[in-house]
C-alpha cells in the first residue's frame, strides 16, 4: 500500500486582486499571504526586478567607489616620510613614569584629563569612577555606577561634572561636589540613552552637551540638562568604538571609528557624514585629531596606526612594525602633533615620530593590556590607564634638557 | 578567575588577528633553515627532541624583526623587545618550558622550551570545556596524589561538587588516558603532559596572573555586520549618495598637506613640552607647579611662548583668555569691540542649554542685530536677510551665518592688524622667559606636592559674556 498525496485546493478570493480563484501560499516579507496562480506569477517576476535593480545599484556603487579611490590617487604625488626626511629626528628622549594610581579594584577602562592640567577621571570594570589630583596622586571623588564596565568617561569644560557610561546602555552625568552631607549619586542625571552599551562620550565646549557613541552603530549629540536628543548619526555598520571632537575654528565636525573598520567623519549640525575612510583591516580602537584638525590618527586591532588627512581625503600614514602584534586601543598626540603615544593590548606603549613614521621608543611598566591613553591638555605628561588596575602618568623630557 | 564558568564567550578567532599572527612567528620559527636552532634537549634520563633556548629564541626574534639598534651593538644583551615578544608567545602557551610548566615566562638563558603543538594552539579549541578541565585535574590527581596546587585543588572541589553526576566518567576518562599513556615512550609521555599543562595555564590561569584570553564586552562582529550590508537597496542608494558627493568634493595636493604638517610642526615644537621641555620645570618632574602657576588661564604676566602663540592663529589667540582679553581692549580702541562680543554670544548659543535657545536667540537680536540696536554688528545684507528669516523659527544654529561672517572678518581685517600693533609688540617685549629651576640632585629633600583648588570649588569659569554678567555661585563647601 502506497501512501497517496492530496493537493488541496482552496478556493477564496486573492489578497491582490480580490478575484475568486485557487489559491496559492505565498511569502511576502515573512508575511503569509494567498495569491491566485496569476497573481503569485506577477509577484515572482516583480522579485526578479528587484533583484535586478539590487544587482545594478550594487555594481554603481561598485564603480563610483572605484572612480572616488582613482581621483583621491590622482592628486597623491608625496609620500609624508619623503617630505619628512629633511626635518631633523628627534634625540633621545627620557621617558619615565612619575606617578603611579593605584586605587581602582579591577581593569581601568577609561579617562580624561580635566582642563586644569592636573586632575582626571577614570573608570573601570566593577563600576568604579574616580577623580584624581594626579598631581598629588589623592583621590578626590568616587561614585559607584549601577553597572560594570564603565568604557566611556569624560571631564566636563568647567571642571564641576563628570560624564561616564558603559554596559548600562546610557551616559550619566554627576555633578562634583565636596558636600559630605550629599551623595554624589543622588545629583546623577541621566542624560543618553542607547539600545546597546556606550563606548565613549565626550562634552562639547560647554558643560551642556555630550556627544555618545554606542556599540548599536550610532552617535549622538545630547542636550544635558533636559535629556533631550538633539542629533544622531547614523552610517556606521557595526558598533562604535570611539570619537573625537575636531579643534577647528568653526567647532562643527567630530571623527567617528567602529567595528565596521571605517573612520567617518559627521557634521554635528545636520547629522550627515562629510568623509569616510576605510583602510584598517580590523577595528578601528580610537581615533585623535591632529592637534591642528586637518587630520586624524587611528589605532585599530590589526596592530596598526594611521593618519587621514581630510584636505587629501585620503590615508596618509601607516604607523606600524612587523614586531608589533598586538591592536592599539587607544592613540593620542603631543601637543604640537610631532609625538603621536598608542597603548598597545601587550601591554607596551609605542611613541611614533608622526612626520617620518619610526618608532622613537618603547616603554614598558603595565602587567596588562594598555586601555586608555591621553595626553594632558597643557602637554606636559600623559596618562595610561591599564587591565592591571593601576594608570600611570608619564613624561619625558629631551635628554639635554635637566627638567 | 580561576576555576568557575569559562571565560565569557569572546569573539571567533577571525577576530583576534594577534593570534594569527603569532601563530605565523611561531610557525617561521619552526621553518628547518631559517628558524631557530633545534636541539635535544636532556632531562634527568630522557631525552628530547626539538627544544630549544629561551635565548636563541630572544636572539632570533631580535634578528628576524631587527628589533633595535642595542641590541646589533650587544648581542649578549637581549633586547627589551625581543624579550617582551618572547614572553608574550610564551604567556599565549605558543612556547612551553620544558622544565617547570607551571609558570608561562619566558627565561633568555638555557633554559630548553618547546613549541606547543597546533592541537593546542590556544585559538584552535574555543572554549575549554569544564568536562576536560575536570579530567585533567583528576589524571594528574590520580597520577600522583598531592602535586594539585592550592587553586587547582579548589577547582577540583568545585568541579566536583558541579558536576557530581558524571564524575564517574570523568574518573572513568582519567584513568583510561593514564592507561594508554603508559604505552608511549617516557619522552612522547612527558611532552604531552607539558603540552596539556600549558594549554590548562593558558585556559585556566592560576588567581592572580592575567588571563591572556580576557577579551571585554562582545562586539558587534563584522559578520553580523555583513548580512546588514547585503540587506536592501536602500544601503547601496546612501553609498552611492555619498560617493557622488564626495566626488564633488574639492581636494587637495598630498604634498600642501603634507607640507603643511611640517610647518605646524616646526612652529609648535617649541612649545611642545614633551618635545622640547618646558621652562621653569615640567612639574611632573620636578614635583613643582611654578610652570602651571605662572601659566594660569588668567594671570597678569603671560610668558613670551604663551605671547607668541597669539600669532600663530586666530583660534589661539581668543582660545586664550588673556589673549582674548587683551584683543578685545585693542578691538575697543578701534570700535569693533561689539564684533567679538557677537561672536561670543553666538558661541554661548550654539553650546548652549537647549530650554536657553528661544531667550539667548532673543537676547542676542535685541543687542546686536535690531535696528538701532545698542552694539549692531555690521553684516552684509544678505546674510542679515537670512538671519532675521530665520530667526522666525529660532534653533541654535540660527545665527551660524552671521557668526562666521563675523568671524571671518574679525579673521581677516582687525586680527592681522592686532598682531602688527604696538599693544601686541609691547606685550611681546614685556613678556618673560622663565629662569630654568636648578635640578636639586643634592641633598636629596623631599619636595612636598602642592594641592591646587578643585575646579568643582571655585566659582563657576568667567566667561565674558554679552547677555548677562558672569556666572556667579559660591559653591564653597
Amino acid at each position: 500500500m502506497c501512501d497517496q498525496t492530496f493537493l488541496v485546493n482552496v478556493f477564496g478570493s486573492c489578497d491582490k486582486c480580490f478575484k475568486q480563484r485557487a489559491l496559492r501560499p505565498v511569502f511576502k516579507k515573512s508575511q503569509q499571504l494567498s495569491y491566485c496562480s496569476t497573481c503569485a506569477e506577477i509577484m515572482a517576476t516583480e522579485a526578479l526586478h528587484e533583484n535586478e535593480t539590487l544587482a545594478s545599484l550594487k555594481s554603481e556603487a561598485e564603480s563610483l567607489k572605484g572612480k572616488l579611490e582613482e581621483e583621491r590617487a590622482k592628486l597623491h604625488d608625496v609620500e609624508l616620510h619623503q617630505v619628512a626626511e629633511r626635518v631633523e629626528a628627534l634625540g633621545q628622549f627620557v621617558m619615565k613614569t612619575r606617578r603611579t594610581l593605584k586605587g581602582h579594584g579591577n581593569k581601568v577602562l577609561c579617562m580624561d584629563w580635566c582642563k586644569d592640567k592636573r586632575r582626571i577621571v577614570s573608570s573601570s570594570q566593577d563600576g568604579k569612577v574616580i577623580v584624581w589630583d594626579s598631581f598629588t596622586t589623592n583621590k578626590e571623588h568616587a561614585v559607584t555606577m549601577p553597572c560594570t564596565w564603565v568604557m566611556a568617561c569624560a571631564y566636563a569644560p568647567s571642571g564641576c561634572a563628570i560624564a561616564c557610561g558603559g554596559l548600562d546602555n546610557k551616559c550619566s552625568v554627576y555633578p562634583l561636589t565636596f558636600d559630605k552631607n550629599e551623595n554624589m549619586a543622588a545629583k546623577k542625571k541621566s542624560v543618553a540613552m542607547h539600545t546597546n552599551y556606550l563606548s565613549a562620550c565626550s562634552f562639547t565646549n560647554s558643560d551642556m552637551q555630550i556627544l555618545t557613541a554606542s556599540g548599536d552603530g550610532t552617535c549622538a549629540l545630547w542636550d544635558v540638562e533636559s535629556g533631550q536628543l538633539l542629533q544622531s548619526f547614523h552610517g556606521h555598520g557595526a558598533d562604535v568604538l570611539c570619537l573625537d571632537l575636531a579643534p577647528s575654528e568653526t567647532g562643527n565636525t567630530f571623527v567617528s571609528g567602529g567595528c565596521d573598520k571605517k573612520a567617518m567623519v559627521w557634521d554635528m549640525r545636520s547629522g550627515q557624514c562629510v568623509q569616510a575612510f576605510e583602510t584598517h583591516e580590523s577595528d578601528i580602537n580610537s581615533v585623535r585629531y591632529y592637534p591642528s584638525g586637518d587630520a586624524f590618527a587611528s589605532g585599530s586591532d590589526d596592530a596598526t596606526c594611521r593618519l587621514y588627512d581630510l584636505r587629501a581625503d585620503r590615508e596618509v600614514a601607516i604607523y606600524s612594525k612587523e614586531s608589533i602584534i598586538f591592536g592599539a586601543s587607544s592613540v593620542d598626540f603631543s601637543l604640537s602633533g610631532r609625538l603621536l603615544f598608542a597603548g598597545y593590548n601587550d601591554y607596551t606603549i609605542n611613541v611614533w615620530d608622526v612626520l617620518k613614521g619610526s618608532r622613537v621608543s618603547i616603554l614598558f611598566g603595565h602587567e596588562n593590556r594598555v586601555s586608555t591613553l591621553r595626553v594632558s591638555p597643557d602637554g606636559t605628561a600623559f596618562c595610561s590607564g591599564s587591565w592591571d588596575h593601576t594608570l600611570r602618568v608619564r613624561s619625558s623630557r629631551p635628554a639635554w634638557a635637566i627638567w | 578567575m580561576a576555576a568557575g564558568p569559562a571565560p565569557p564567550p569572546g569573539r571567533p578567532r577571525a577576530h583576534m588577528p594577534h593570534l594569527t599572527k603569532m601563530e605565523r612567528v611561531v610557525v617561521s620559527m619552526q621553518d628547518p633553515d631559517q628558524g631557530v636552532k633545534m636541539r635535544s634537549q636532556r632531562l634527568l634520563v630522557t631525552v628530547i627532541p626539538h627544544a630549544v633556548t629561551g635565548s636563541d629564541v630572544v636572539q632570533w626574534l631580535t634578528q628576524k624583526f631587527c628589533i633595535s639598534e642595542e641590541a646589533r651593538r650587544s648581542p649578549s644583551h637581549p633586547s627589551p623587545e625581543a624579550l617582551h615578544l618572547g614572553a608574550v608567545l610564551v604567556q599565549h602557551g605558543y612556547i612551553y618550558p620544558l622544565r617547570d610548566p607551571r609558570s608561562l615566562v619566558l627565561r633568555p638563558d638555557e633554559t630548553p622550551y618547546r613549541f606547543q603543538t597546533p592541537y593546542f594552539w590556544t585559538s584552535t579549541l574555543w572554549p575549554a570545556a569544564e568536562l576536560d578541565y575536570a579530567i585533567y585535574l583528576a589524571k594528574k590527581n590520580i597520577r600522583k596524589q598531592g602535586t594539585l596546587a592550592d587553586y587547582e585543588k579548589e577547582c577540583y572541589d568545585r568541579l566536583h561538587t558541579k558536576i557530581s553526576h558524571a564524575w564517574d566518567l570523568v574518573l572513568m576518562q582519567a584513568r583510561e588516558q593514564l592507561r594508554a599513556a603508559k604505552q608511549r615512550r617516557k619522552g612522547d609521555r612527558l611532552v604531552i603532559a607539558c603540552q596539556e599543562q600549558t594549554y590548562w595555564l593558558v585556559n585556566r590561569p592560576p588567581p592572580g596572573a592575567p588571563s591572556v584570553l580576557e577579551q571585554g564586552p562582545g562586539r558587534g562582529f563584522c559578520a553580523a555586520s555583513r548580512v546588514h550590508m547585503t540587506k536592501s537597496a536602500d544601503f547601496y542608494k546612501q553609498e552611492i549618495e555619498y560617493c557622488r558627493r564626495a566626488l564633488g568634493r574639492t581636494r587637495v595636493k598630498s604634498s600642501v598637506c603634507l607640507e603643511a604638517y611640517l610647518s605646524f610642526c616646526g612652529q609648535r615644537g617649541p612649545h611642545d613640552p614633551l618635545v622640547s621641555g618646558c621652562l621653569p620645570s615640567n612639574p611632573w618632574i620636578s614635583d613643582n607647579d611654578a610652570y602651571w602657576v605662572m601659566n594660569a588661564p588668567t594671570v597678569a604676566a603671560p610668558t613670551k611662548l604663551r605671547v607668541e602663540r597669539w600669532a600663530f592663529s586666530f583660534r589661539e589667540l581668543l582660545e586664550d583668555p588673556v589673549g582674548r582679553a587683551h584683543f578685545m581692549d585693542f578691538l575697543g580702541k578701534e570700535f569693533s569691540g561689539e564684533n567679538l562680543s557677537f561672536w561670543e554670544a553666538c558661541e554661548e548659543l550654539r553650546y548652549g542649554a537647549q530650554a536657553q535657545v528661544p531667550t539667548l536667540v532673543d537676547a542676542v537680536y535685541q543687542q546686536f542685530l535690531a535696528p538701532g540696536a545698542a552694539r549692531w554688528v555690521n553684516i552684509d545684507s544678505r546674510t542679515m536677510e537670512r538671519t532675521l528669516e530665520g530667526l522666525r523659527q529660532p534653533h541654535r544654529y540660527v545665527l551660524d551665518d552671521a557668526q562666521l561672517h563675523i568671524y571671518m572678518l574679525m579673521k581677516k581685517d582687525s586680527y592681522p592688524r592686532f598682531l602688527k600693533s604696538d599693544m601686541y609688540k609691547g606685550l611681546l617685549a614685556e613678556a618673560g622667559i622663565p629662569l630654568e629651576t636648578k635640578k636639586r640632585v643634592f641633598p636629596f629633600s623631599w619636595r612636598p606636592r602642592h594641592s591646587s583648588p578643585s575646579p568643582a570649588l571655585l566659582p563657576t569659569a568667567v566667561e565674558p559674556t554679552a547677555a548677562g554678567g558672569p556666572g556667579g555661585g559660591d559653591g564653597v563647601a
